[in-house]
């Protein structure tokens, strides 16, 4: 039983983080069309300067200051790069698409040059500290995740509900030419999204190297691809979509390596690619996500 | 005899490319080989690429699984553990179980579309590494398993039988090897065009633009968007067991995803939906990591292999070269280097009746002629 209970809770720790990052996906192919390859990198990035940081300015300091200059960074790399490609051609998001995977090379290798070899503490208030809850131990960074990741996504709900912004990014969702005639500046509101979108990679890079993971290293970015599923299983225009995918791929995860013992004809380490495995099982029955809107296709 | 000239004038460049390729391993040693040879064999995976994402418009992140079903095909049908049969039997079976295993993902690739394939495409990179790290009896787990060389009527293509001297040059695995790409990139390189021109590729170009007006015409959706999936698994397949046989050892970290963004940033680079573009990408691609390795020392501002950290080694400065392309690229050439090549065609051929037309001067057909490039250029657009 308390196997099961440890395997629920590292599943919604996990998955929340991952909701930092899909929902960061969701927000950007919502305002963009793109699917963003950078993520990884950005997130590296965000990681990166709170472990360069923290010396001098305290954990929350450096974590403050990484996730502005990072969605900055992404905010930049949108308005800069991204938006001066394609021009008006209709297939101009997947071409920018795949300049976000060059701009992703050119950061990563830049950033793993600086990594090198180490392990990065990020210098984090939890440390390696567990706390007993009922019949389970968990570590204190787990619980910290959780409740970061509730309070960000709240945030990014009620961005999205309650201000102008989120408003004119629904309406450019739903109808690009309809929103730029009400007078919404689609450039603008794009950018924005790029910049939440950074803000929220930096915070997930920090419980992403959390205890018990040893630290930021070169390859910390790559975990980032462990949300594409979890945004394409709810369907890349919807954030609750991607909230809901993230917890099931977080759980898919953190069960079958809580039970590998039990799954030991999948292999040494199923777990990991456990999450592509129930996407494309998702993806036979329902070609876009769980939650995509109905597809009705203009002729 | 006029049909004999224009026919050289037609096919004269191509049969001059095809003789220096054909020349090329008496003057150059193995190094440059075997660049030639990655290069061949990335040509011929990217050329499948480009027939499915670059013409047919589906995005594919799974090239690298292809690849790898190629490789370990062909190592497990003629190797032992395995069948053991004759390795030129196990190439072609290879390539048909490419072709198979892109034909079981048909149930995904004919439905799902877009962003959605791409993501779905990674799923399969990710599942067929941990399979090829799990299946240790066939595959050999991480450390991987030997190449067997190709032999092919009692000739073998690496270095042992007895030695080989063609017009006093000694035919190492190398040189053999290059006629063996070169023979299947030819093959590539017809087929393809082949396809891309007939009824085929057209079907797959009106599926990219418009799926609806496509049906409407009475292409058949889900078929050719499945077909083009096994021809393009087929095709990596091909370039699959060309690199085994390159490398001589096949392990399960190369097949990663950084493969797949390679054979990407390939038909990028290079021009989508065209056959020369995805091979000069791949030449670039391929060729410019190892380039880079071997004259290090010659470049500025780059440091030889392994002195230090926080100075900028040979990989590392062929990625950022490598990235700084794929954005460079497509913010000033989005048709890629074969949108560059056909640009400078025409302008060199708006220039040349200039000098013949002595009254006319070149400032009126400079104005009269963009008209017509112009339409001559948008209407081979979508042509190979």
């Amino acid at each position: 039983m308390t196997g099961f209970l440890d395997s629920l809770f590292n599943g919604l720790a996990l998955g929340s983080v991952y909701a930092l990052i899909a929902l960061g996906f969701v927000t950007v192919f919502k305002a963009s069309g793109v699917l963003s390859f950078t993520h990884g990198s950005l997130l590296l990035l965000g990681g990166y300067l709170v472990a360069v940081l923290h010396d001098d300015l305290g954990f929350a300091g450096a974590l403050a200051l990484a996730v502005l200059v990072t969605a900055a960074a992404a905010g930049v790399l949108d308005r800069l790069v991204l938006q001066r490609v394609g021009g008006s051609d209709p297939h101009a998001a997947h071409v920018q698409t795949i300049v976000t995977i060059g701009v992703d090379i050119v950061l990563v290798t830049d950033l793993a040059r600086r990594i090198g070899g180490d392990l990065l503490p990020l210098g984090d208030p939890w440390g390696s500290a567990v706390s007993d809850l009922g019949p389970v131990t968990v570590a204190d960074s787990r619980v910290a995740a959780i409740l970061v990741s509730a309070a960000a996504i709240g945030g990014a709900f009620a961005l999205f509900r309650f201000t102008p912004w989120g408003l004119a990014l629904r309406a450019a969702a739903e109808d690009r030419e309809a929103a730029a005639l009400m007078g919404v500046r689609l450039t603008r509101v794009r950018t924005a999204a790029w910049c939440l979108a950074g803000g929220l990679a930096a915070l997930a890079a920090v419980f992403l190297v959390a205890f018990p993971a040893p630290g930021l290293e070169r390859t910390t970015g790559q975990l980032a691809l462990k949300a594409f599923p979890a945004a394409i299983l709810g369907g890349m225009a919807s954030p609750v979509g991607a909230l809901v995918g993230s917890l099931l791929i977080g759980l898919t995860e953190a069960f079958v390596a809580g039970y590998q013992t039990d799954l030991h004809v999948l292999g040494e380490g199923f777990g990991d690619v456990a999450p592509y495995a129930v996407m494309v099982l998702v993806l036979l029955v329902r070609p876009a996500g769980l939650f995509a809107a109905k597809g009705a296709v203009r002729v | 005899m006029s049909d004999l000239r224009s026919l050289l004038l037609r096919r004269g460049p191509l049969l001059a490319a095809a003789l220096l390729l054909c020349a090329l391993p008496f003057y150059l040693d193995a190094f440059w080989l075997r660049i030639g040879l990655f290069s061949m064999a990335a040509a011929i995976g990217a050329v499948g690429l480009g027939l499915l994402s670059g013409t047919a418009g589906q995005l594919s992140l799974g090239h690298a699984f292809f690849l790898a079903v190629g490789a370990y095909g062909y190592v497990w049908l003629a190797g032992e553990p395995g069948p053991g049969l004759p390795p030129a039997v196990a190439l072609v079976l290879a390539v048909l179980l490419a072709g198979a295993a892109g034909g079981l993902f048909s149930p995904v690739a004919g439905r799902v579309k877009g962003i959605y394939l791409g993501v779905a495409t990674l799923a399969l990179v990710f599942l067929g590494h941990h399979v090829l790290l799990t299946a240790d009896s066939v595959t050999g787990g991480f450390n991987g398993r030997s190449v067997p060389p190709l032999e092919l009527g009692g000739f073998a293509f690496d270095g042992s039988g007895p030695g080989l001297t063609v017009l006093g040059v000694p035919f190492g695995a190398e040189e053999r090897l290059w006629y063996l790409g070169l023979t299947l990139f030819a093959v590539t390189w017809f087929t393809a065009r082949g396809l891309l021109r007939g009824r085929p590729g057209r079907a797959l170009v009106a599926l990219r633009d418009s799926e609806t007006a496509a049906s409407v015409m009475g292409v058949h959706v889900a078929r050719y968007r499945s077909a083009a999936f096994v021809v393009s698994s087929m095709y990596a397949g091909l370039a699959g067991v060309l690199l085994a046989l390159s490398f001589r050892r096949v392990v399960p970290d190369y097949f990663s995803l950084a493969l797949s963004v390679d054979y990407l940033a390939m038909i990028v680079i290079g021009g989508l939906g065209s056959v020369a573009g995805a091979t000069a990408g791949a030449v670039f691609v391929t060729a410019l990591p190892l380039l880079m390795t071997r004259y290090a020392d010659q470049l500025p501002l780059v440091a030889a292999p392994g002195s230090g950290d926080g100075s900028i080694g040979p990989t590392e400065a062929s990625r950022y070269l490598y990235g700084a392309a794929i954005v460079a690229v497509l913010l000033f050439a989005p048709d890629g280097l074969h949108g560059l090549a056909r640009r400078a065609r025409a302008r060199l051929r708006r220039r040349a009746p200039a000098p013949g037309a002595p009254g006319a001067g070149p400032v009126p057909s400079a104005a009269a002629s963009p008209v017509t490039t112009d339409t001559t250029a948008r209407a081979k657009e979508h042509t190979p």
